[in-house]
């Protein structure tokens, strides 16, 4: 599709770097803002490791503290970090570029996105200097503890937070609609559905869900907050809360549970979807091979989609709900792992019998695909509705969920960040550094949350602040959490190699060229690299291919670029599937 | 290559982490062994797949990694081979998805001959209620609650009146015998969960939640609060304990109090927390009053800050309070912390302590405690 000229092409310093409406410098904010505030959480995480690590041997780290740095860790990566990251920076960046596009179809909405985004991480971390401090109340933020004096920060804590949500959700629908109506309406002549890399598609999908899912959590952060600051009883049943009888009646507390993670369940989603695409892409290009199994890849990702708005009740098999939940939200919650398991068997397909560059974005992909897999098949035993029972809110959730949404995700943002770092910088990121840094998160992930799932066996429960007087808790479960502290802070430290390399490497790296690993994907096809504002020049590219044209038999070359016009290519062949 | 041996001795020492781990499951105590077998299934099936995806990552990673003169074999697709997968991996999940629902059938249907027994939770701190004579409990409500009647139980309604009220937070159960543990809560939500009975459940304020078991092994267990109910959640702290059924009689026998008497069960618990020793009997009265009131879940008997403020050490010691003064602990300022709470609240800690009734005599018990935590010549005692 033609695309308008330009009107809002920048000026000065201002508009071409602070109000940018150009979709690749709202990107780069996106990212940084994101990695700033992830670092916060970083720090948080590895503080509360201080303590089950070594408990008592901080004092600054009180009972009110920890439950704080917990809540803050959690809902920051999981929301400020990794949503933001994924939408807004990978998206923002790699959707025009792969869609053939010359920016979003609304550049000022999309500013106002960033903004919006901005707005919601500083007043969320204006919670951290209210009396009272943030909220305590553990990420899922669980009424009524939330707003009862019994937990840090339910003065002021926890009304920022609400807000800080209300905001962030404003911002990711102003994006959302922008990625959503560029993908379907702003592709380049050429670029049908099925020429789309997965990582375009994984991002539609997950903005698909975002858009439906969000709103079940802005009603949940308005309801909570009507309940706290006007007394209404969304959430609240009649209380007598530290010995005083409350004015609230009639509210239920499992409601909040169902709105909460009628979002949060798809939200798991909303992350691993653009790493799948991502990781998808990564791997078909550093094997030189195209994605095993493509239309499958697709369906897979629209059928994950569809299967994650009808699993949510698996976070709440013990909350109390009508046990005859259990039987369906069992059932759907096995069942999504068939689509997932397909697009495992076809990331070790696309590897096998390729020809497999170990760059440090191949590392970080395989990296992915092996936390993926234990976070994944320790979903089983969790979504498994009995074995949950005596699993449910131990160390074994914890490991499980940061395998499959933290680790894995994380480190596959690291491998895009690698991989289109030359991209958006022309220049590559130091090699050396990058191994190191790999070979660190990705053994050191394996020994701070392999381990853990042992302790969740033994039923060690979490957000506990200590362990005294538990007779069933051996001490050696203390050597073992003073062990896993240990590792969390080394990999937690050597991520400052990442930012060096990040920082140093986009004045110091070495020039990349225009396609330093060989891409056939359309985003490594512009006139110039880094892009220039309308990223296509004069006029947009032409597709005429898919973008996983590797090794194709008869070239000299081992890619064609999706603007190739060779008459040879292994392109899926549209069948019954094509939408 | 790298990458390919270290997924290699990934998988070793996973497999070696497992058989060699001394953190397992705790022995099982109650009849949910199908628990423990479907989690094994899940392991096994799941384990065998995490060896084998890795396994053949690194196989691969040998084999078809970057050389001179290689190129990737293009295969675009295989229907027949992902039809294979679909359906073996479905038949997987069809393994662990069908004894897991099975079991779950049973969870949720509580024999008709169970004993009903009822657990209430509150920051931070258990009490329980069993049926009197008629074999039911009375109906109740937060409304209410009093400090007179801190179970809330429905003055109007006659079954309650007989009720067995454990204002303790331990509890007995004869062992073989089904047991429906109904949940209530008059605050925020908690979870009672016993990991040796493998099952448990929420307990939500504003509705009562249940779980069922047979308890199959004596022993006395931990009790612990598995849902983050607030700053003292970590110390809400409860025992079951699995008797015999002489055992449980005499135990019984000894609860027999119920509303129509003034004060309302404050049994001590064994063993007392360690390394503190009483000097004197009101002082062993407070200790005892320290843990059935729940105190202890934010006062920790040594110098640790918890919550609140540790109480070795303490007496004697002058504090900085919120809002600038400063105060000597002694008995008179400990009576107005107890009986009025958070009016002159150390400087640090967030005002969250709840009002709990007791009688003149309880106070002085608990004072003489915290008194007998500061009188030994403990080196802590210095810092003032």
């Amino acid at each position: 599709m033609a695309y308008p000229e330009q009107d809002h092409a920048p000026h000065s310093f201002w508009t071409r770097y602070v109000w940018s409406q150009d979709h690749k410098v709202i990107a780069v904010q996106y990212t940084i803002t994101a990695i700033a505030v992830g670092l916060v959480a970083l720090v948080l995480s590895n503080l509360m490791r201080l303590q089950i690590g070594f408990p008592g041997r901080f004092a600054f780290i009180d009972a009110n503290h920890y439950y704080q740095f917990v809540t803050m860790h959690g809902m920051i990566m999981v929301i400020y970090l990794l949503t933001a990251l994924f939408l807004g920076g990978f998206g923002n960046y790699l959707i025009p570029l792969m869609v053939g596009a010359r920016d979003m179809v609304f550049p000022f909405l999309n500013m106002l996105s960033y903004w919006m985004y901005l707005l919601a991480v500083l007043v969320l971390m204006g919670s951290f200097f209210v009396p009272g401090g943030p909220t305590g109340a553990g990420w899922t933020l669980y009424p009524p503890q939330a707003i009862l004096p019994g937990t840090p920060g339910s003065g002021g804590g926890i009304v920022l937070m609400l807000v800080s949500l209300a905001i962030f959700i404003v911002a990711a629908t102003m994006g959302g609609l922008n990625y959503v109506t560029t993908v379907l309406q702003a592709r380049t002549r050429g670029m049908t559905l099925m020429r789309l890399p997965l990582t375009v598609w994984g991002i539609l999908v997950a903005t698909i869900m975002a858009l439906l899912a969000f709103p079940a959590l802005f009603v949940s952060a308005v309801m909570m907050l009507f309940d706290r600051l006007l007394g209404t009883s969304f959430f609240m049943p009649a209380v007598v809360s530290m010995g005083q009888a409350l004015a609230y009646k009639g509210g239920s507390p499992i409601l909040f549970q169902h709105l909460f993670w009628f979002f949060g369940h798809p939200e798991v989603y909303i992350v691993a979807l653009p790493a799948f695409g991502i990781v998808s892409d990564l791997i078909s290009t550093h094997a030189r091979k195209n994605i095993f199994g493509y239309r499958m890849m697709v369906w897979a990702i629209v059928i994950i989609g569809v299967l994650s708005f009808v699993v949510w009740a698996h976070h709440m098999y013990v909350s109390g709900m009508n046990p005859w939940f259990g039987f369906f939200f069992a059932t759907t919650t096995l069942i999504i792992a068939v689509p997932t398991a397909i697009k495992v068997y076809n990331w070790l397909l696309t590897l096998w019998r390729g020809d497999i560059h170990l760059t440090v974005p191949m590392l970080f992909a395989i990296g992915f695909v092996s936390t993926f897999v234990i976070g994944g098949l320790t979903g089983l035993f969790l979504g498994n509705v009995s074995t949950d029972m005596p699993l449910s809110n131990t160390y074994f959730v914890v490991a499980h969920f940061h395998m499959v949404m933290g680790v894995s995700p994380i480190l596959a943002i690291f491998g895009g960040i690698y991989h289109w770092y030359p991209k958006v910088t022309g220049r590559l990121m130091n090699d050396t550094l990058g191994k190191l840094h790999f070979w660190v998160t990705f053994v050191g992930s394996y020994a701070i949350y392999f381990p853990m799932h042992y302790l969740g066996i033994l039923g060690m429960p979490r957000r506990y602040y200590a362990y005294d007087n538990y007779a069933f808790i051996p001490p050696s479960a203390q050597q073992l959490n003073a062990f896993i502290t240990v590792a969390a802070l080394i990999v937690g430290t050597f991520q400052l190699v990442f930012l060096y390399n990040l920082a140093r490497s986009a004045f110091n790296g070495l020039p990349s060229g225009p396609n330093p690993w060989g891409s056939a994907s359309l985003e490594w096809q512009t006139p110039e690299n880094p892009p220039g504002h309308g990223n296509w020049g004069s006029a947009l590219p032409e597709v005429h291919r898919w973008p996983y044209d590797y090794s194709v038999p008869g070239t000299s070359t081992d890619f064609l670029p999706q603007t190739s016009t060779s008459p040879l290519g292994c392109e899926a062949k549209p069948d019954r599937t094509a939408p | 290559m790298a990458l390919a041996i270290a997924l290699i001795a990934l998988v070793i020492s996973a497999v070696l982490f497992h058989v060699f781990s001394p953190w397992w499951y705790t022995p099982l105590a109650s009849n949910w062994a199908l628990i423990d077998t479907t989690l094994s299934i899940t392991l096994l099936i799941t384990g065998a797949v995490f060896i084998a995806v890795n396994i053949f990552i690194a196989w691969c990673i040998v084999r078809f990694r970057q050389r001179d003169g290689h190129r990737a074999t293009v295969q675009q697709d295989n229907r027949k081979l992902e039809h294979w997968l679909i359906g073996l991996t479905a038949l997987g999940i069809a393994a662990m998805l069908a004894p897991g629902l099975f079991v779950y059938a049973d969870l949720i249907h509580a024999p008709p001959k169970a004993a009903v027994i009822e657990a209430i939770g509150q920051q931070w701190q258990w009490r329980f209620r069993l049926p009197g004579p008629d074999g039911q409990l009375g109906s109740t409500d937060v409304r209410f609650i009093s400090p007179t009647n801190p179970f809330g139980l429905n003055p109007a309604d006659p079954r309650g009146q007989d009720d067995i009220l454990i204002n303790a937070p331990e509890v007995h159960l004869p062992v073989n015998q089904p047991v429906k543990i109904l949940l209530r809560s008059q605050d925020v939500l908690h979870d009672f969960f016993v990991q040796p009975f493998r099952t448990r459940m929420n307990m939500v304020p504003g509705m009562v939640t249940s779980f069922w078991l047979t308890p199959t092994r004596t022993g006395r267990y931990e009790i612990l609060c598995a849902q983050l109910c607030g700053v003292g959640h970590f110390n809400m702290r409860g025992y079951v304990v699995v008797d015999d059924e002489a055992a449980y009689q005499v135990w019984l026998d000894k609860q027999r109090v119920t509303l129509a008497s003034a004060t309302v069960n404050t049994r001590p618990l064994a063993p007392p927390i360690s390394g503190t020793s009483p000097v004197n009997a009101l002082a062993s009265q407070g200790q005892s009053l320290a843990q059935s009131k729940g105190c202890v879940a934010c006062h920790s008997p040594t110098t640790a800050a918890g919550v609140g403020p540790g109480w070795q050490g303490l007496y004697g010691k002058h504090e900085r309070l919120a809002g600038g003064a400063s105060a000597l602990v002694d008995d008179a300022y400990l009576r107005e912390a107890i009986t009025s709470p958070n009016s002159k609240r150390v400087e640090g800690f967030q005002p969250v302590m709840p009002k709990i009734e007791l009688n003149d005599q309880e106070v002085n018990a608990l004072i003489a405690y915290i008194k007998s935590l500061s009188a030994k010549p403990a080196a802590t005692t210095a810092r003032q």
